[in-house]
């Protein structure tokens, strides 16, 4: 059993209405835009749904977009489902100044590490998450590396001397 | 607090019982790697499991944000790093669908080849570490000269062993040479009879049986809550492989079955990646015999960094090969996911282009990420030393598990 695109559309649609921002199909996968109020309700459905079942977590990240001035923040979640083989690739928005929407946590138990990454590295905090801590970069961190306004190297450090770089 | 064990005793926390607390690493010796695991004991019973991750953190994802592409390619060796060549491939592959370039079927073969064989590699490393760590030296002396003859198979192609760097956006740097294929066939030829030999060890062995049965098992509805992939997620009775679900780089052409286990057990984990070996030879002999003519890379001089010999010769090329350097060839911006069957599981790439020299972002999809977090859910109620097999079984890499 297959299903399209235009069945995905439709049921979103109908359940969200304006909520749904966009939709588009950038090298052949279904991007769904949405208003990040909506997040979790919409994951909820996509996975409950009999027809689509959406049961597959394929990843969850975010991205920067620092000169978007009031939705600077991504959060990108790919879905996949299994029995019909259809890959979703959803996304919605929200301001840096208050990182916040709600995690998956209740619907994907591999949600977890997931928002934990994600948390780490752009600040975004998963309201309900349960155990929201930093997971690759050390704890007493005070910034988020991912954000675009942070250089690739501590401009801080003493012990390295770009002569020898050549830079 | 109550937990189930699997030896079906209930662990119930009596009132003012203190629990062992014992640190598992970061740097111990039985977890091949560095992973670290306060665990609470009774006695010698795992109650409670509290990994911490990172402790070779590298920043991939930001380091790729300053890298032209064809330098993020090193970057995906450094994942996991068993299997490097597959890395290598698939982010190539999600290069070029962003750039909408077509692949000629020899390259599609050629790729097939290079990634089955460090399937190989990869599965070897975990089955025969796996008969180490409950005992069994013996099988891991039999099949690691075979690896090795793989990363000598990988030097004669490309120069390196480990971290391969094989290949480039386009194609392959060179074609494989008749020595490279000779070694190929006599892989093909030789391997499968040590093999057996190793299987004949441990497959039917009883104590290995008794020892690893039943240990560190999933469910396959929790293994899918986890999003589990790759030989983990088969073990437990699903059939998911991207080689089949979303074919790429011509898998399609290819006869090979999916093995899978019902119990996703250490046991079952053991037995499919056996199982893939076999699979994956069968698809390195179909690859070989119906090698089609053509060239080893794609037509598309404006990303494929030219050889050497041209750029000292020709102008073209060496236009060319400024320009790609240079980053003055114009880049296609807009958003690309692509994923191929790794080691691992699926090995996935998030690509987002704003048309400049290097990725806007770049996101991994790394399996061995995304399933250790069911690491504690796994080992609670079971033996402290069933937590060791349970780790090398999972085939936790820690360079893929901290990016």
């Amino acid at each position: 059993m297959a299903i399209s695109k235009e069945q995905v559309q439709d049921k979103l649609s109908a359940a969200f209405g304006d909520n749904i921002l966009a939709y588009s199909e950038p090298y052949g996968m279904l991007k769904v835009e949405y208003k990040a109020t909506e997040h979790y309700k919409i994951v909820r459905l996509l996975k409950e749904d009999e027809t689509f079942r959406f049961r597959f977590l394929t990843d969850l990240c975010a991205v920067h977009y620092p000169d978007e001035a009031g939705r600077e923040l991504a959060i990108v979640t790919h879905l996949h489902s299994l029995e019909n083989n259809f890959r979703l690739r959803l996304e919605c928005r929200i301001s840096d100044k208050s990182a916040e929407i709600e995690s998956l946590t209740g619907l994907f138990a591999g949600a977890n590490w997931m928002e934990r990454e994600t948390f780490d590295f752009f600040g975004i905090r998963f309201t309900g998450h349960p155990d929201l801590r930093r997971i690759l970069n050390v704890d007493h961190m005070d910034f988020h590396p991912l954000l675009k306004q942070y250089p690739l190297e501590d401009s801080s450090r003493e012990d390295k001397d770009d002569r020898f770089f050549g830079r | 607090m109550s937990e189930q064990s699997i030896y079906g005793e209930e662990h119930i926390k009596e009132e003012g019982k203190q629990y062992n607390t014992l640190n598992l690493g970061p740097t111990h010796p039985a977890t091949h790697g560095v992973f670290q695991n306060v665990l609470q004991l009774d006695g010698e019973i795992i109650m409670g499991s509290e990994p911490t991750i990172g402790y070779i953190h590298r920043a991939f994802e930001k380091l790729a944000e300053h890298r032209p592409f064809y330098q993020v390619t090193p970057i995906t060796d450094r994942l996991n790093y068993c299997s490097a060549p597959i890395n290598n491939m698939g982010w190539h592959m999600t290069v070029e669908k962003l750039l909408g370039v077509e692949m000629p079927k020899k390259v599609d073969y050629m790729r097939v080849i290079v990634m089955e064989l460090s399937r190989i590699a990869d599965h070897i490393i975990c089955n025969s570490v796996l008969g180490v760590d409950a005992g069994a030296l013996t099988g891991f002396t039999y099949v690691f000269q075979w690896r090795e003859r793989i990363y000598d198979i990988f030097e004669q192609m490309c120069g390196a062993r480990l971290t391969t760097n094989i290949g480039r956006i386009g194609g392959f740097e060179r074609d494989f040479s008749p020595k490279v294929i000779g070694m190929i066939r006599d892989f093909l030829k030789e391997f499968p009879a040590k093999f057996d030999e190793f299987e004949g060890l441990l497959l039917r062995n009883r104590i290995f049986m008794d020892r690893i049965i039943g240990v560190g098992p999933i469910s396959a509805e929790r293994a899918l809550s986890y999003s589990f992939t790759g030989p983990n997620l088969r073990a437990a009775g699903v059939d998911y492989d991207v080689r089949v679900m979303n074919p790429y780089s011509s898998y399609e052409d290819f006869d090979f079955i999916i093995p899978v286990g019902t119990q996703g057990d250490t046991y079952d984990r053991f037995c499919v990646r056996q199982e893939e070996i076999r699979e994956s030879l069968k698809i390195i002999a179909q690859a070989l015999d119906n090698m089609p003519e053509g060239k080893h890379m794609a037509d598309c001089p404006e990303f494929y960094l030219p050889a050497k010999q041209d750029v000292y010769t020709s102008m073209e090329a060496l236009i060319w090969h400024f320009k790609i350097v240079m980053g003055e060839v114009e880049l296609p911006s807009g958003e690309v996911y692509h994923a191929v069957e790794g080691g691992n599981g699926e090995v996935g790439y998030y690509l987002i282009s704003d048309g400049g020299r290097t990725p806007y972002r770049l996101h991994f999809r790394r399996p061995c990420f995304i399933y250790y977090q069911a690491y504690p859910e796994m080992i609670t109620g079971q033996m402290l030393s069933d937590a060791i097999l349970t780790l090398s079984s999972l085939n936790v890499i820690a360079g893929e598990l901290d990016a």
